[in-house]
This record gives structure tokens, C-alpha cells and sequence, in this order.
């Protein structure tokens, strides 16, 4: 069971002063709320001030034009040690002993771009191309066996299984072992209270085994010719020799979250909007082509991430407010993903989108997201074979349980039936 | 209209007019041209409009010289000295016919 908080926020955010507003509350993505607030900051408040939250004082950007403007300005806006609200996650616990975030995305060029550079080569097409067939082979595999007609879990099932196998060929963990990876994925990005993560001591033990793991491969994989598998990459590179041991685990987290997770909770929320737009489904099912529109559009439906930090390196200004220098900013992407001035009728999926590639959810500039190329085409795959079988629909028999997180628009458990 | 000529790796070749004055992402997009995404909308803040520009035509269109285009290339795949970001080159009647490759992925 997750965590509830207590007591619940208000579900109509127009009960609360503006100046009031704190949509970092992790509760109000749990219970589905935030959309609502998001609606009002961008009508009444676009560039907000949040003077007292969990974490501090902070703004919250939540228009597509101004979080493109903060994303694509890192001169101005820093992901150094500031990629999430929560200073202590950063800092890896209250007493800065644990495993934070020491990765490319929490770093500015040029650390940031050597960085990166290492694992780019296991996610650009070339790559993808190699991973294409297995991928498909799996994803047959899982489809084959879902049952039709009766009630289970979508997440477990599909979401999960089918991420967990994917990353475990990325990095050529051993396949056995693959159901780790998402252990160590939600234990990156939990904190304690969330229903995952019941301490900081228990979540440093378990993220600490998932290092001694990868140092042990990496160990392996030095000795071995080079391949095409993230942990060879970092293990051949000379730039990985230069970083530290908090530094080598931390990239690994970072590719672990980054392959999992929001995969994951895209093919859940792909199965959910369609669910509640049947007509859209039934577009599909006459053109399976639409995939291709899908993807994207599911992506941007479900914006699987719903923030990513900065903090300004000096005194600048945003939607007429004057932001300080050392001030955090919050680039709510899935308030941006819902822009009535950017995206036509934004908070229904439809399949057959003009340009449904232009959303927020990959971010933009130098730190937008490396694997998305991979994550489209398990995407594709999936709703490929979904749509060759002779599916009438997919019904989700109750709501969603969502994660208790608000950095991660996360889906835990959805029930669903396949009406074959 | 002046024309713009787009080859897919694979070597199909889309002849299309675009109007001067668009960018040359936007005119893929408009004609349908597959292999050109332009994620972000024309600001050189992805890489997937990321085209090879036919070496006759490079003195035309130039090189990258923008700090955000050459930064975003960077982190692109598979770049070429010839490569730009097709969202930042402007269609006039002097690149009537020209030549544009693109990678075998947008990335």
C-alpha cells in the first residue's frame, strides 16, 4: 500500500491564496490533484513564488515557453547539485553520508558533456537498431502470455517486466537478476515516507548494494573487450577513471531510473488515456499506422517526469518576475505538456496529432534526455504487437494507484481486462 | 516556389517546394518528409532536424556558427563536417535546389 498523506491537500486549488500554493507536495500526484493547481498558476500566475515549502523556498515555471526558455539557458540556470527541490536527496540523506545525485543530469557543461558522451553511443540509433530484434522478441513473448478476459495487473505484467528485460540487455545485467533493477530504480528516486523507502539508512544499504554489484561488473567488463553494453562503455572510457566511486554509482542510478521508470509508467499511461478515450483507441485499431503519433502523444499524455530543478547563477528575469540569483526553479513540464497556448486541446490523447513530437517531456537543451530514441521504440513495439492481435480493447477496471513522488508521475498498480 | 531536395539514408529522394522565408525543418515537416522531427519547434534546443548539407551548397548555407546549434550538434550522432540544424537555415531563391541529406536516425 502506498503512502496517503495526512491530512489529504484540497482537491480545488482555488480554496487556497494564490501566494499560498505549494505544488511540490508530493501528495497532490499521488492523489491526482495537481492538475488543477497547474491550470490556475498558468491563468493566474505563470512565474510562481512559493515562499514556504518542504524544501524551500522556490518558483515554479509552468508555461511550455518559459520552461524552454529556463531548459535551454544553462548559462542562466544551473542543474549543478539543483536537478530536484529536495536538497537532501541531493545530498544523499540529512547527513550528506549517502548516495545523492552526483550524475550528468546534476551538472553543467563541460563535466556534464564528458559525461554524457560516454553512455551516448548505447542509445543512438545505430545501437537501437542492434536492440531492435530482441526487443521485439520479448515484447511478443510478454504480449502472448497477458491473459484475455479476466482482471490483472498492467504494470507488473507489461510496464515493468517489459523495462526491466530491456534495461537488462542495455547493460548486459544478468537476466535473472533483472527484477533488482527495478528495486534499485525505486529506491533512487524514493524517500522515506513514500510507501517504497521507509528510511534514509535503508535506502543508502540497498542503493550501496546495487553499487557493489556494477563495481563488480565494471570490474569484469574492463577486462573484456569493448562492447556495445552501457556498463563496458563506462568501463572502457577514460573519462569514468577520473570520477569517483559516489560519482560511478550515481550515473548508474541515473541510466537505471532513466531506462525504467519513465518507460514504464508511459506504457501504463498509454493503456489508461486510451481507456479514456475510446474513440481514439478505435482510430488505432482502424490504422495501426497512427502508431507513429501515438508514441509521442502517450509520452506527452502521461509526462512521465513532472519536474526537473535549476538554480539561477545570477539575478534574472522570467514572465515579468524578478528571480535572484541562488533562487530554485521548478520546470513543471507537465504543467507545460497542458499549455492551451501551445498544445491544442491538451489534457485529451488524441492519436492523430499534428505535431505531436513538439511536448516537454524529454526537456530541451543540453541535458534532454539521451535515451529517448530508445524509449520511443519499446514504445512502438509494444503498441505494434498490441494492435496485431485481436484485441477488442483494453478496459482499466479502477483508478490507477499512483506513486507518492513529485518528481516522477508514476503508476504503481492498474487493474485492466482485455476484452478479447 | 524555390525546391528543396531531401534524401533519406536509404536514399529516397523527396524533391518539395518550400517558400523562402520557412526554415527548411518546417518545410519537411509541412511536406511530409520523413526523417526530420524537429522535436523542439525551430530553436536548436534538440537535434533532430540534423541534415548533411550537400558539400556543393555549403558555401551557401555556411557551417554551423551558432554557439546553441554547434552545442546541440555535438551531442548529436553521426556528425559530419557538413552538418547543420535544418530548423536554422532559411530557405531563399539563392538555395533553389538544394541538396539535404539526412542520418540514418534523428537522435
Amino acid at each position: 500500500m502506498n503512502h496517503v498523506a495526512t491530512p489529504a491537500p484540497a482537491a480545488d486549488p482555488y480554496s487556497i491564496p494564490l501566494d499560498k500554493i505549494d505544488v511540490s507536495n508530493p501528495a497532490l500526484f499521488q492523489l491526482d490533484l495537481a492538475g488543477a493547481y497547474f491550470k490556475r498558476l498558468r491563468k493566474e500566475d505563470p512565474v510562481h513564488y512559493c515562499a514556504e515549502s518542504a524544501y524551500g523556498p522556490y518558483w515554479s515555471v509552468t508555461k511550455y515557453a518559459d520552461i524552454m526558455h529556463v531548459d535551454t539557458n544553462h548559462q542562466l540556470f544551473s542543474a549543478d547539485h539543483a536537478v530536484v527541490l529536495d536538497d537532501v536527496q541531493i545530498q544523499g540523506g540529512p547527513d550528506g553520508q549517502g548516495v545523492g545525485i552526483e550524475s550528468f543530469i546534476s551538472m553543467d557543461p563541460p563535466r556534464h558533456d564528458e559525461q554524457r558522451k560516454i553512455v551516448t553511443p548505447a542509445v543512438a540509433p545505430a545501437n537501437l537498431l542492434r536492440l531492435q530484434k530482441s526487443i521485439r522478441e520479448r515484447t511478443i513473448r510478454v504480449v502472448d502470455e497477458l491473459p484475455l478476459n479476466e482482471e490483472f495487473d498492467w504494470v507488473d505484467r507489461v510496464s515493468i517486466e517489459l523495462t526491466t528485460q530491456m534495461l537488462a540487455t542495455l547493460v548486459d545485467f544478468p537476466f535473472e537478476e533483472r527484477r533488482k533493477l527495478s528495486k534499485w530504480s525505486d529506491f533512487t528516486s524514493g524517500t522515506p515516507g513514500d510507501g517504497v523507502v521507509s528510511s534514509w539508512e535503508e535506502k543508502n544499504k540497498v542503493l550501496f548494494e546495487c553499487g557493489e554489484r556494477f563495481t563488480q561488473l565494471y570490474n569484469e567488463r574492463k577486462k573484456l573487450p569493448p562492447q556495445p553494453d552501457l556498463i563496458s562503455m563506462l568501463a572502457h572510457s577514460p573519462v569514468t577513471e577520473s570520477m569517483s566511486p559516489m560519482q560511478f554509482l550515481t550515473n548508474v542510478l541515473l541510466l537505471i531510473v532513466g531506462g525504467n521508470d519513465t518507460t514504464r509508467n508511459t506504457m501504463s499511461g498509454g493503456v489508461l488515456a486510451l481507456h479514456r478515450f475510446p474513440k481514439e483507441w478505435e482510430k488505432l485499431k482502424a490504422n495501426p499506422a497512427l502508431v507513429e503519433s501515438l508514441v509521442p502523444e502517450t509520452i506527452r499524455w502521461q509526462t512521465p517526469v513532472n519536474y526537473l530543478g535549476r538554480r539561477a547563477l545570477c539575478d534574472t528575469e522570467l514572465g515579468g518576475k524578478k528571480i535572484r540569483k541562488g533562487d530554485k526553479v521548478a520546470m513543471w513540464y507537465i504543467s507545460g505538456n497542458r499549455d492551451e497556448e501551445a498544445i491544442e486541446r491538451p489534457d485529451e490523447l488524441i492519436v492523430d496529432r499534428k505535431f505531436p513530437r513538439q511536448h516537454l517531456s524529454f526537456g530541451f537543451g543540453v541535458h534532454r534526455c539521451v535515451g529517448n530514441r530508445l524509449a520511443e521504440m519499446q514504445l512502438r513495439i509494444l503498441w505494434e504487437e498490441i494492435l496485431k492481435r485481436p484485441f477488442k480493447r483494453i478496459e482499466v477496471l479502477a483508478e490507477p494507484k499512483r506513486i507518492y513522488s513529485n518528481v516522477l508521475r508514476g503508476i504503481s498498480h492498474m487493474p485492466v481486462k482485455i476484452h478479447a | 516556389m524555390p525546391s528543396v531536395t531531401y534524401i533519406e539514408a536509404s536514399g529516397t529522394k523527396h524533391t518539395v517546394n518550400v517558400e523562402s522565408g520557412t526554415s527548411l525543418m518546417r518545410g519537411a515537416l509541412n511536406n511530409g518528409v520523413p526523417g526530420i522531427d524537429g522535436d523542439c519547434g525551430g530553436q536548436a534546443a534538440c537535434a533532430t532536424c540534423h541534415v548533411y548539407v550537400d558539400p556543393a551548397w555549403l558555401a551557401k548555407t555556411g557551417r554551423a556558427e551558432d554557439e546553441r546549434e554547434k552545442t546541440m550538434l555535438e551531442f548529436s550522432n553521426a556528425v559530419q563536417d557538413n552538418s547543420r540544424l535544418a530548423c536554422q537555415i532559411t530557405m531563399t531563391d539563392a538555395l533553389d535546389g538544394i541538396v539535404l541529406r539526412m542520418p540514418e536516425g534523428q537522435f
